[in-house]
């Protein structure tokens, strides 16, 4: 308790100093503290950098969801390089074994080795999740800020779009177009196009607020270009909410990807997903649980890790904000 | 507010009709609906496929195609499935069934989710408060169809130590079911019980932890403190006062979580053998069928958006300043 009270006024005198830089002028790192004196006594203020991390660092379960997570992608391909068998391996010797030495997480009808099976629909659905998360959060910083700095038709073109694609769920139209499908990759960006529109309104509601500060309205009239005003003043003002906003839509798209795949919507074979093994167990579900029991833990730890890290990076980057205010895209 | 709540009306059956143009155009753009019958062996004449390309008005365009269907649908004509049923004729009790499961699923989900909020943010860092914040993120990291499946093993534990079965997990009736009234009733409900669970459990932690962070907004403001100043009992002044300016930001979300719903039901109608109309829709991608998909589509629409206007609604009614506009 003591230590973690002296932590808390740490980083109060730290945030006194530090923050500053990045909250009152509202510009990152344009380098206004002196970092060598503070008045009164007060260590050299933390960099901001060092002190998110020492913030993210401190909320336990953040770390334990990063740990986690490392963890998982290692596994995940490292696990069947140290198997013995591979992915279209049959052992005609054990068919539906429940888990032994010999196949550490049982096989299925065939004689398929489900450790492998399940590490294989580990990489895609971390692959898948992570892919969608980045391009989400770059397209909603893209339309989002676009459409708040600019305003008028495009501003109104945006929140029609976003309001259209809102009243579709994703499973019913990318259930419409999964017919067509040849390659998982074309997961990755309708996924990631249904991922964007609540995050591109927070981008633009904060855009909106920004396009007014001080500092913008300087380097408009300096003759900056839109654009290079939207990437260097208008964006990393929203770093945070944006990082934040990223971890979330990884968890959402590993949890889309993987229902879809469970429809036979998604990750189509040879290739395969937690979402397909789950739901290749369903059918002997009750009297096998191995077939479907390992894919469904790894699919609950990982989104729950995801989730924790996103906690904790809130935490780190949005002191002010009360656990779980933000709103969730 | 009667015109500002009749415009987004407008808005919204306007989104409704675009929404179902996308979902029908792209469906007739990726289906080959005469692809199982061409699959055949042996091959069916070219007469009959012919037939069946007519009966589907293949050849048209799909503008008029779609004018067509839609024109037939605002009178009741849904349009023929490719094996040559009508549409019409499976929607009305796949309808009722499917609303069942989300009208429940709505009003448990939002009651439970919001007492859960309320209760956590008043007890705040208590052991109770820390249960249910784990329990809901643990829920909201597990996906429905598994919670689905995990369900029916613990239905399967429940009845082997009930000696009896009392929970049913396939189908919302027992087939050939005879008995009086209250026994059908009660029958309907044992086959009720898991899915609604199912599909709650999701919307009672996703309100839950909004809730929970909107009372705590609510719970360090002056015009609380103020009504407990006044005299009010603290009781009376976080019902009164509190919850209700609480519950504003939860109108706005409840929109959002109709729409995890309806996802939802999806998955649970298919784990438990309910025909309702996400099962129809997953059967009818299957079979590449263009009619019944766009009619799924434009019945998730109308409720996502009428959950949308209603959230409107909701929003004038909790917050007067919305009311003056």
């Amino acid at each position: 308790m003591t230590t973690r009270a002296k932590d808390a006024e740490d980083d109060r005198a730290a945030e006194d100093t530090a923050v500053p830089a990045t909250t009152a002028t509202g510009e990152v790192g344009s380098g206004t503290v002196d970092p060598v004196e503070a008045p009164g006594g007060v260590p050299a203020p933390l960099s901001r950098r060092r002190l998110v991390l020492r913030r993210f660092l401190r909320h336990k379960l953040g770390v334990i969801g990063l740990v986690v997570l490392v963890g998982l992608f290692v596994v995940a391909y490292l696990g069947p390089v140290i198997s013995p068998w591979t992915y279209t391996d049959q052992d005609v010797t054990s068919y539906l074994e429940p888990p032994s030495a010999e196949h550490w997480f049982g096989t299925t009808q065939i004689g398929e080795d489900v450790f492998v099976r399940t590490m294989r629909g580990l990489q895609k659905s971390l692959l898948i999740g992570l892919l969608v998360g980045l391009i989400s959060t770059a397209l909603a910083t893209v339309v989002g800020a676009t459409a708040a700095y600019f305003g008028g038709l495009t501003d109104r073109a945006l929140i029609w779009i976003v309001d259209l694609m809102l009243a579709l769920p994703a499973l019913l139209v990318i259930g419409i177009l999964s017919p067509a499908f040849d390659s998982w990759l074309i997961l990755v960006p309708l996924l990631a196009a249904f991922s964007w529109l609540l995050a591109a309104r927070i981008v633009r509601g904060m855009t909106l607020s920004l396009r007014e500060r001080e500092f913008v309205q300087a380097a408009k009239f300096a003759g900056v270009p839109a654009w290079r005003i939207i990437v260097r003043h208008i964006v990393p003002n929203m770093a945070s909410l944006l990082i934040i906003d990223a971890t979330v839509t990884v968890g959402l798209a590993i949890l889309a990807e993987t229902g879809l795949s469970y429809l036979g919507f998604g990750v189509q074979p040879p290739d395969t997903s937690l979402g397909t093994l789950i739901s290749d167990g369903t059918s002997s579900a009750l009297t096998s649980p191995w077939l479907f029991m390992f894919a469904g833990g790894l699919l609950v730890l990982a989104v729950l890790a995801v989730n924790f890290v996103g906690d904790g990076l809130r935490d780190a980057l949005d002191p002010s904000s009360q656990r779980g205010r933000k709103e969730k895209p | 507010m009667i015109r500002f709540l009749l415009r987004r009306l407008a808005n919204y059956v306007a989104l409704a009709f675009v929404a179902t143009f996308l979902a029908y155009c792209l469906a007739a753009l990726t289906f080959t609906p005469l692809g199982s019958l061409q699959g055949r062996n042996p091959p069916p004449p070219p007469e009959v496929i012919e037939r069946r390309r007519q009966a589907l008005d293949l050849d048209e365009p799909i503008l008029v195609r779609f004018y067509n269907w839609f024109t037939g649908a605002l009178q009741g004509d849904f349009g023929e499935t490719v094996t040559g049923q009508q549409v019409t004729d499976e929607l009305i009790s796949r309808m009722g069934v499917s609303l069942r499961l989300l009208l429940i699923g709505t009003l448990i989900g939002v009651t439970l989710g919001v007492i859960l909020g309320v209760v956590s943010a008043i007890r705040q860092y208590k052991p109770s408060d820390y249960v249910s914040t784990f329990l809901s993120f643990l829920i909201l990291s597990t996906p429905v169809f598994l919670l689905a499946l995990l369900l029916q093993f613990a239905a399967i534990r429940f009845n082997d130590a009930a000696g009896t079965t009392l929970l049913y997990f396939t189908g919302e009736t027992t087939a050939g079911f005879q008995g009086g009234f209250w026994a059908a009733l009660l029958d309907r409900l044992q086959h009720l019980i898991l899915p609604t669970i199912a599909i709650a459990l999701t919307q009672i932690a996703y309100y839950s932890r909004y809730q929970r962070s909107a009372m705590l907004d609510v719970l360090g403001s002056d015009f609380l403190r103020t009504a407990q100043a006044k005299g009010l009992t603290r009781r009376r002044a976080l019902f009164k006062h509190g919850l209700r300016t609480a519950l504003i930001p939860m109108a706005t979300l409840f929109a959002f979580g109709f729409g995890l719903l309806v996802t939802g039901a999806v998955f649970v109608e298919r784990i438990f053998a309910w025909y309702g109309m996400g099962d129809w829709y997953v059967r009818a991608v299957a079979i590449e069928d263009v009619n019944i998909v766009a009619t799924v589509v434009l019945f998730t629409a109308v409720l996502v958006l009428l959950s949308g206007w209603l959230s409107d609604v909701l929003y004038a009614v909790l917050d007067p300043r919305i009311r003056i506009r």
